[in-house]
């Protein structure tokens, strides 16, 4: 049973089912996370914004409802936390951004409409990377992030601030956004789940856009129970997101469900060479590929079929992606002109519209997304874009091709979900593609819009190591059923949860200690 | 005009020079200052070689993707829907007037 000592650490579904029962009050549930930011908060650096008496506001709007006797959803009065990409109404709405300071949206992104109608209580919008440009959040324009397992080292990017809070007991789950990883990269290194869902699955309807044809949200949880949970209350077609797929959301939760039974016989699994494979393991740390096979491993003892798959085509990924990426995201930030939102900078009645454009957006924006900016703008440059842009299309073309040959042979592809653990804050700052290699393994689900899951698969050197499960376009269901089945095992033979480890080693020593 | 100006003979491929970054950062409306410059023309050349290798790639007959679900002419009902209220929008502005978004002047002394 949840009771008021352990709300920080229970399960979402857990808190709902207490919810439901009367055992807890959303109010109660509530304060007690609000309660650990103002108390840890201050050393993690999760959130960019709280608003407390919004959220106990929110919570006794549900408590009261539940008392008059109203039929409430089961995620009625379960908090959770934003990332600060999702546009909130009234809510201050950053990106991580300067060029952002202070704007407060005057609509609700559909995802967090859903949520709000759900009954979920907003406690905060949290940190990311600018324009979710990143690996580690450190290209955030207002704070460090730190990860509660070690606070000398990176959540992770660039939902690192999702990561953080879920992880450090400052949220019971949280959304974040995936462009190549940025979801499942931080989840694998603060030890939680996150999935990316089937491009298109998730409205993309106010999130504020870094590359569309690869942005998806989705949920970043302590279980894979709560992922499926999550991810259902917010998937589903949306006609004001144009790409938006119309058709049922597979069954998720029901998915989890099933695979934490534990019985793998009949699924075949492909382990992809070329991510951690033999000949391909440059860069891996052996701790990485030691968990990730000890995993591959528990399925094998659960019934799975597992053989290796090679896609060579992914070799290629990460160069496509990082043309692809910055091309759109070129053409997308061009709606930061100082005009109708945020920053504007120099209008001193001198300066014509292109001066002000170019010093608004030369204040506004952080060192990671000028290069981005200027890269893209390259590789869509006339006499430049075939040989750039146009060939990382093809790329993505043949990368697409290995997901579906594989298909043929393989119900689910499975790999590391980043090739180390956390690193130390500060230590890629200054190398843009130190810190790209960390979405070696998240970038062909991403360019072939498929969907894929991070579960944690124990820890090496004291900190958490991902495991990915990949599978066909709408079929996200494997994804939930593999990871609770690994979740499941590992659980009971370790004992406990990997998360429930982060007492010991992170934040409770770490916050005691002087600064 | 400048902004239509393309690029003028390509560098081979790795290569951007300090002129080139600081003629796409003018295209890019980013007024970068000098010492970005230096930093970001190293940087830059440095991620160029990385992404380069995608020429190694073998594309005969390969088609482009430009995107991962093959959707086209997604239509829905022609509804009016009711917009934002003007002054809602505007508030979010940096600077307005008379009901609309105020802008520096559009068209240059030479224009």
């Amino acid at each position: 049973m949840t009771t008021t000592e352990n709300i920080t650490s229970s399960s979402a579904a857990d808190l709902s089912q207490a919810l439901q029962a009367g055992e807890l009050s959303s109010v109660e549930v509530t304060r007690a996370y609000l309660d650990r930011i103002a108390a840890t908060d201050g050393t993690i650096g999760a959130y960019l914004h709280v608003d407390a008496d919004a959220a106990l506001e929110a919570a006794g709007a549900v408590d009261a409802a539940r008392a008059r006797g109203e039929e409430l959803g089961p995620l009625a009065g379960v908090p959770m936390a934003l990332k600060d990409v999702v546009v909130t109404e009234g809510v201050p709405t950053t990106s991580g951004s300067k060029i952002l300071e202070g704007w407060r949206p005057p609509y609700d992104a559909t995802l967090a409409a859903r949520l709000k109608a759900a009954g979920t209580v907003l406690l905060g919008k949290t940190n990311m990377d600018e324009f979710a440009m990143g690996s580690s959040t450190e290209n955030s324009a207002y704070k460090v992030t730190r990860n509660p397992w070690d606070t000398d080292r990176i959540p992770g990017g660039s939902s690192g601030g999702s990561s953080a809070a879920v992880a450090a007991g400052l949220a019971p789950w949280a959304i974040g956004t995936d462009t190549g990883g940025s979801i499942r990269q931080p989840a694998a290194v603060t030890g939680l789940v996150g999935h990316k869902p089937t491009y298109g699955s998730v409205s993309r309807y106010g999130l504020i856009a870094f590359s569309s044809s690869l942005d998806q949200a989705g949920p970043m949880t302590r279980t894979v129970l709560d992922a499926a949970l999550l991810h259902e209350a917010v998937a589903g077609h949306d006609p004001l997101d144009s790409t938006s797929i119309d058709s049922p959301v597979p069954v998720l939760a029901e998915s989890a469900r099933r695979g934490a039974e534990g019985d793998l016989a009949g699924l075949r699994v492909g382990v992809v060479t070329e991510l951690g494979g033999d000949g391909h393991t440059d860069g891996y740390e052996p701790g990485v590929l030691a968990r990730v096979a000890e995993a591959v491993a528990l399925l094998e003892g659960m019934g799975a079929e597992v053989r290796q798959v090679s896609c060579p085509a992914f070799d290629l990924a990460l160069p496509a992606y990082y043309l692809i990426a910055p091309s759109e995201a070129s053409s997308n930030l061009a709606r930061f002109d100082g005009v109708r939102y945020g920053l504007r900078a120099g209008d001193d009645g001198s300066r014509d519209l292109d001066e002000v454009m170019a010093l608004t957006r030369e204040q506004g924006f952080g060192p990671e997304v000028k290069r981005r900016i200027i890269l893209g703008t390259y590789a869509l440059s006339s006499g430049y874009y075939d040989a750039y842009y146009g060939q990382a299309q093809k790329v993505r073309t043949l990368i697409t091709r290995d997901f579906t040959s594989a298909w043929d042979d393989v119900d689910v592809l499975v790999s590391p979900t980043s090739p180390t653990v956390a690193w130390t804050l500060g230590s890629r700052v200054d190398d843009p593609i130190a810190m790209y290699a960390a979405d070696l393994c998240t970038l062909p689900a991403s360019l072939a819009g498929v969907p894929a899951i991070s579960v944690p698969c124990g820890l090496s050197d004291g900190l958490p190591v991902g495991f990915q499960i990949m599978a066909p376009a709408l079929a996200d269901d494997r994804c939930y059923r593999v990871a609770a089945a690994l979740e499941a095992a590992q659980d009971a033979a370790r004992g406990h949860a990997l998360l429930a480890g982060i007492a010991t080693t992170g934040i409770a020593t770490k916050e005691n200690a002087p600064s | 005009m400048e902004f239509h100006r393309s690029m003028s003979t390509p560098s081979p491929k790795g290569q951007l020079t300090r002129d080139e970054v600081a003629h796409l950062a003018h295209l890019s409306r980013l007024a970068v200052s000098d010492e970005e410059l230096d930093l970001f023309a190293g940087q830059l050349a440095a991620v160029l070689d990385a992404v380069a290798q995608v020429g190694k790639a073998d594309v005969a007959d390969v088609t482009p993707t430009t995107h991962a679900v093959p959707m086209t002419n997604v239509m829905r009902p022609d509804v009016a829907r009711p917009s934002l209220p003007r002054d809602v929008v505007l508030a979010g502005a940096p600077a307005a007037e008379d009901d609309r978004f105020r802008v520096p002047r559009i068209l240059g002394e030479e224009a």
